[in-house]
């Protein structure tokens, strides 16, 4: 990355252009509370989802502001941040979920591939087939952990027949590294699962669908050291076949699994970069306080 | 950042903080025991109570599980029954069988004479005996000429005096039973011609004039037909109601509304519903009064409520992680519901719902409105047969004066309090059953 330019957006015309959103900017203009720009390269070559100007409100509270993000093919970006800055509202966004939650109003633009995800032809049935989700807190369905693999590919209707069933959720499972541990009590309930196995459950029950897209909202906070090491290996592993979009609060997680970091405040996007460069040389103030350790 | 100042400038403690605490102690610890011994009095005080309604009606209701029969030698004399030898089913069943009772009373106790005398003596015997002559020679034509001894109902005076509820030292005129009576009874207890045997007849028969006949069977179908009837309207509706309410309305004013509403509703007096079934089913729908149909809608109307409250709250406290993951997954709203939040819900919908229909099966009132008050001796064979329900029953047996109904009332009680406990206990059992952890 050219570090000596600075990018950030602008307002954008209708063309998603990348070339054209580089406007170059000067870290002093960024003080201004109300106009806060973000530093740092928004745009990728090989974009996944597009974002653009994207604004969250809850009832009168704006808790997303202009945020104007790409993010690519087959990366691993990560939202910091600290708490109620808007990172997993961003995250929410993107697979609509934050449709569930009365009062809130998204507006601006986000696009997987060619479609915009908030058009009216889009039914949110189809987009969370292809933009899956692992939550916060492992949340198992109180099922057999086969039922619990099997239920998406069901409801959707991606396979014929109980055989092919049967392939995909131990498919499922190997690729979420649990099928060694559960092969033998496929019929236990998911809930019988500790904390670790069954976020992991709850990974290989995403990736039964085959989204294009995982986000995760701080997969490993309620998970311990090792659980956590496990999980990360693994997002590690899906970066392969699958964008992954993941929130965490923890900055040593950010800078072991993902390529690309963005950093949010209070709503705002501050700085998006590659990680490395995030962590060792944080271009904006805010960036850099928090990654030192001085506030959050 | 002050609080450091702020302590520093406390004053030292004036009195050590043992004395302090000490001085307060035993008044603490007196409010203490006080408390404790006013709930313990409170538990027993209620107990006590349960214990003395359990012992008056078991008391009361037990004697009314026993029948007194009398064993009478009855000679089928083919002229009485069939005078023209045709075996004729239809003549069989109209011949005059009372009369083959009564000659077998008056061959027991062939000194009694005159009219009065011979009125008495056949009164010892229900004036259902009769008919149980008749279905015996309809089923076996082959015992006329026969003579068979035959166990026959008493009468419930005779049963009175049996169970012990007829004190025999008070002056005759004070008795429904004379003195004479209690002689042939006691000739008949000595040559064991008397004897207790269980009541079929309570479970068997409807309601009857003659205790001795009257049975709760009437009121039991009754509040079968009912309650099926309340259930099958109120549970589908109540919790497709709770569903929409919870999970599907928006949060508006209106829906606020019909919130409050139908909290209101479940403390409406039930007889209110029973206006309400009255003017509407009834006057406007025509339906036929005394119905378990129209019993079953007015119940119906006042379990929904009940139910529609169980249900939301069943569905409150499924954890919105549960329908997070169903939603991330992909499932459409209907499939998160039908798929995952209902069915965990489900336990707590179904202990609601039977506590309502335990409610609606205990009650009376609405019931009142729409005629199921009436006297009606036959079992109800369907949704819109005359019937009356077990509470009503009860409230017509309390009414009558004679001893015998007096233990049948407490013995339909029973029967009530057994189905309630039982509904009750079933309720626990799912809730337990089906409780799960997340």
């Amino acid at each position: 990355m050219n570090t000596t330019t600075i990018e950030a957006k602008a307002a954008l015309g209708g063309a998603l252009n990348p070339e054209a959103r580089e406007i170059p900017l000067s870290s002093a203009q960024i003080t201004d509370y109300d106009h806060r720009q973000t530093v740092g390269k928004i745009t990728v070559d090989h974009p996944k989802m597009l974002c653009r100007e994207v604004n969250v409100y809850y009832g009168v509270k704006h808790a997303l502001k202009q945020v104007s993000l790409d993010i690519g093919a087959n990366e691993v970006i990560a939202f910091i941040g600290p708490s109620g800055c808007g990172k997993s509202t961003f995250l929410r966004c993107l697979n609509r979920m934050n449709d569930t939650i009365p009062l809130c109003r998204v507006t601006g633009q986000i696009q997987l591939d060619a479609d915009n995800i908030y058009d009216k032809s889009i039914d949110v049935v189809q987009l969370r087939a292809r933009v899956g989700m692992v939550f916060q807190k492992p949340n198992p369905f109180p099922k057999s952990i086969y039922e619990n693999v099997a239920y998406g590919p069901r409801i959707h209707g991606m396979v014929n027949g109980k055989a092919e069933l049967d392939d995909l959720v131990r498919a499922s499972l190997e690729r979420a590294g649990l099928i060694k541990e559960v092969e033998k009590r496929m019929d236990e309930p998911g809930t019988s699962l500790s904390g670790g196995q069954q976020q992991r459950l709850c990974i290989a029950r995403a990736i039964a669908v085959n989204p294009e897209v995982i986000l995760m909202d701080e997969p490993c906070s309620a998970l311990d050291p090792i659980a956590t090491a496990k999980i990360e290996e693994l997002i590690d592993e899906l970066r392969e076949n699958y964008t992954i979009v993941i929130v965490t609060h923890s900055m040593q997680q950010a800078a072991r699994v993902s390529q690309r970091t963005a950093y949010f405040h209070l709503g705002d996007l501050i700085e998006i970069g590659e990680t490395d460069q995030i962590f060792t040389n944080p271009k904006h103030k805010l960036t850099e306080d928090y990654i030192t350790g001085r506030f959050g | 950042m002050n609080s450091l100042d702020d302590s520093a400038a406390l004053p030292p403690p004036s009195r050590d903080i043992k004395t302090i605490v000490n001085a307060g102690l035993k008044r603490r610890h007196a409010a203490e025991r006080r408390f404790r011994w006013f709930g313990l009095a409170a538990i027993s005080l209620g107990l006590a109570f349960v214990v003395l309604m359990f012992a008056n009606i078991i008391g009361k209701g037990y004697p009314a599980f026993w029948q007194t029969f009398i064993e009478l030698p009855v000679a089928f004399d083919p002229a009485v029954i069939d005078p023209e030898g045709r075996r004729d089913p239809k003549a069989l069943a109209d011949a005059d069988y009372a009369a083959l009772i009564r000659a077998s009373l008056r061959g027991l106790f062939p000194r009694v004479e005159g009219r009065r005398d011979l009125r008495e003596l056949y009164g010892l015997v229900s004036s259902n005996a009769p008919f149980r002559l008749r279905g015996q020679v309809l089923d076996d034509p082959a015992l006329i000429g026969a003579t068979r001894s035959v166990w026959v109902l008493a009468s419930a005076k005779v049963d009175t005096l049996i169970k012990g509820n007829i004190n025999r030292t008070l002056d005759e005129s004070l008795r429904p039973i004379s003195d004479q009576e209690i002689a042939w009874v006691d000739r008949l207890i000595a040559d064991g011609r008397l004897e207790q045997r269980f009541n079929t007849i309570l479970f068997g028969n409807g309601d009857s004039r003659e205790p001795e006949q009257a049975g709760i069977r009437g009121a039991l179908m009754g509040s079968f037909y009912t309650l099926l009837i309340t259930f099958l309207l109120s549970f589908p509706i109540g919790v497709a109601t709770a569903v929409y309410l919870e999970e599907f309305a928006p949060k508006n004013r209106w829906t606020d509304l019909i919130e409050v509403n139908i909290n209101n509703l479940a403390a409406v007096p039930s007889i209110v519903f029973g206006l309400l079934g009255l003017a509407v089913f009834i006057n406007f729908f025509g339906l036929p009064r005394s119905a378990p149909l129209v019993g079953g809608l007015v119940l119906s109307l006042m379990t929904l409520p009940v139910i529609i409250i169980a249900g939301r709250a069943a569905l409150t406290s499924v954890p919105p992680s549960i329908r997070e993951a169903a939603l991330g997954m992909g499932a459409s709203k209907l499939q998160m519901v039908g798929h995952h939040v209902l069915p965990l819900a489900m336990p707590g919908m179904l202990t609601g719902s039977i506590i309502g229909m335990a409610r609606a099966l205990g009650e009376s009132a609405p019931l009142l409105m729409i005629g199921m008050v009436a006297f009606i001796v036959d079992v109800p064979r369907g949704f819109t047969d005359p019937a009356t329900v077990l509470p009503v029953q009860i409230y017509l047996w309390a009414d009558l004066p004679e001893r015998a109904f007096v233990e049948r009332t407490s013995a339909a009680i029973m029967v009530l309090l057994g189905f309630m406990i039982l509904m009750n206990g079933l309720a626990i059992v799912l809730r337990k059953r089906f409780e799960r952890r997340w």
